[in-house]
């Protein structure tokens, strides 16, 4: 039940076989990476996001959309990976899709034209690692509050760094006013 | 507190209000966070025309903790008691999740025992979770009986798996390649004990509410959502259920000891809220056949495998030999050895789908760990479920999405 599907995507998705060992660019802007515990693994250029997403849901039945985060690996030139889960509840597989963008550029396209579910996960990686999600209007923040500075499940957030929005007060006694 | 506060002024408005009234006859109201009905974390700002809800907008992270990060900062083992935390009525669920995630990315297979172990505590674990929903359901209506009654069932479920893990709700009983330890003497004879005073209980819930003119009034037609837009806003568990379509990782892509098991997926029939109560009644019937069935299907053997990389040695040998005390010392400053590469493994939480993102560069601790929790994604969606009902219904439709702070927040 699931080898079909998965070969079917491989064939149509990333044609050629580019090699499973090659980098990703403009020419091959989509590769496979094989089966990954189970999960299918493409990773894609950044512009080949929207793309690749609209024929897995479209064509592929892929129409849950579970999960965006990014993962940050300072010091490399393209120092974000964003990864996305999609889900198709009728061949009831899962499908993982990878981008590497720059600290400098960090902008891939937003998925909520295709997902509803994916505005709420998109700010929530916006608010944790600064991904711009280039469709997505509202960019407001969903776990952090108002006027936090910086992203801080990004490696160079000190863990023990303070953004205390009350000032803090001397050390009061209940018992004495 | 820190010797040089970082002083900053404080924000002008502390509520997050985003939303304009669109025509000249509305108003704009907010609810929480500091609402019992909105747990406390989570704000919805609605628009009002009279008393119907027109839009809402709704806010969590008021609970915001830093799960992520701090998991970043502990060995694999440490995480242990923060998943607890995430949702603290099936703390268990969410043990075996990150458990069943890194032993795969180890390349662990557990004992059986453990397995079936693991799957009847799952379903426990379940049972607890839907009876708190439920139960915090009625009292919100005013059904104060059919609360106690439940509670009571569940507040059971919670001495007993005190007495097996030592704590009545965050139980840090998951290991990687295991379980803390083994069932006491006599566990399973008060297992079924506690069954047959939870069927007592239900069943006088049943009779109470079911056909109760109040009851469906309230809950009949109301947050009603189809199972086209529960699948695009992101919609798994019994919210999806409750819409028609039987979609449970239990039964698609089976794991634990699900795949050897015999139970139904209850669905509902048109995704409202007394769907989402009946889905969840008959969810906690079938979690208590599959323990039923799990307790004669537990085979003699050992909890925990035998792997030096995640499992610590028998503490006699740590005493008595140099390569035993080797491995403990470095199990607990450096951490289980995990191998590099990342995992997605998704367990069927009591909510819906509770995935878990691992990421790992062969270090003792968790390069990344991300939770795709039910909560969250829930949040994201259930502004249409609230948009056209009236401002009394908020507080229901809230309540049978079961939103669970912890795990919402992170």
């Amino acid at each position: 039940m699931s080898a079909p599907l998965f070969d079917r995507l491989r064939e149509q998705l990333s044609p050629g076989e580019a090699g499973q060992e090659g980098q990703v660019s403009a020419d091959t802007p989509v590769i496979c990476r094989g089966v990954q515990h189970q999960v299918l693994v493409f990773e894609l250029a950044p512009a080949a996001v929207m793309p690749v997403a609209r024929r897995l849901r479209d064509e592929f039945g892929f129409d849950l959309f579970l999960d965006v985060t990014a993962v940050d690996w300072p010091g490399e030139p393209l120092r974000f990976e964003v990864v996305w889960h999609v889900y198709s509840t009728t061949d009831r597989q899962r499908v993982r899709l990878k981008t590497r963008v720059a600290e400098s550029d960090p902008i891939v396209s937003s998925l909520t034209p295709l997902y509803g579910a994916a505005g709420y996960m998109e700010r929530e990686c916006h608010d944790m690692y600064g991904i711009v999600f280039d469709g997505n209007a509202d960019h407001r923040p969903i776990l952090l509050y108002e006027g936090f500075v910086g992203h801080p499940l990004r490696k160079d957030y000190p863990k023990q760094k303070e953004q205390p929005l009350v000032p803090y007060l001397p050390p009061q006694s209940a018992l004495v006013r | 507190m820190s010797a040089d506060p970082v002083l900053r002024p404080p924000i002008a408005n502390p509520v997050r209000n985003v939303l304009t009234a669109s025509r000249e006859d509305t108003t704009i109201v907010n609810i929480g966070p500091s609402h019992p009905a909105t747990h406390g974390t989570v704000q919805i700002i609605a628009e009002l025309d009279a008393e119907k809800v027109v839009r809402t907008d709704v806010h969590c992270g008021y609970l915001h903790r830093g799960f992520e990060k701090e998991c970043e900062d502990h060995t694999w083992h440490n995480l242990m008691p923060y998943v607890d935390r995430l949702n603290y009525c099936s703390a268990l669920i969410n043990n075996f999740a990150y458990c069943d995630a890194v032993e795969q990315l180890m390349g662990i297979e557990i004992t059986p025992r453990t397995k079936y172990l693991r799957t009847l505590l799952a379903e426990y674990s379940r049972l607890a979770d839907h009876l708190t929903c439920v139960a915090a359901q009625l009292m919100e209506l005013g059904a104060m009986t059919g609360f106690l009654y439940l509670v009571t069932a569940r507040d059971n479920i919670y001495e007993h798996l005190a007495a097996l893990t030592g704590a009545r709700v965050t139980y840090s009983y998951g290991r990687i390649g295991g379980l803390a330890f083994d069932v006491p003497a006599g566990w399973f004879q008060r297992l079924e004990e506690i069954l047959k005073e939870y069927e007592r209980y239900v069943e006088m819930v049943h009779g109470l509410v079911d056909r109760n003119r109040i009851f469906i009034d309230r809950m009949r037609n109301v947050g009603v959502i189809n199972t086209r837009d529960a699948i695009h806003w992101g919609f798994t568990g019994p919210i999806l259920r409750s819409t028609g379509t039987p979609r449970d990782l239990r039964k698609d892509t089976p794991y634990l000891a699900y795949g050897e098991l015999d139970f139904d997926v209850p669905v509902g029939i048109k995704g409202d809220n007394y769907d989402r109560y009946y889905v969840r009644m008959r969810e906690m019937d079938e979690s208590v056949y599959m323990i039923r069935q799990l307790v004669d299907m537990i085979p003699e053997g050992p909890i925990m495998v035998d792997d030096r990389r995640c499992v610590f040695p028998e503490k006699e040998l740590v005493y008595t030999e140099i390569e035993s005390l080797i491995n403990h010392f470095k199990l607990v400053m450096e951490g289980p050895v995990v191998p590099a590469g990342d995992i997605y493994v998704a367990h069927e939480g009591a909510n819906g789908e509770l995935g878990f993102y691992v990421v790992s560069n062969g270090a003792g601790q968790p390069y990344k760990v991300h939770v795709r929790s039910p909560s969250f994604v829930h949040m994201g969606g259930v502004h249409t479920m609230l948009n056209g009902y009236q401002l009394a219904d908020i507080v229901t439709t809230f309540g049978s999405v079961n939103m669970i702070g912890g795990e919402c927040d992170r």
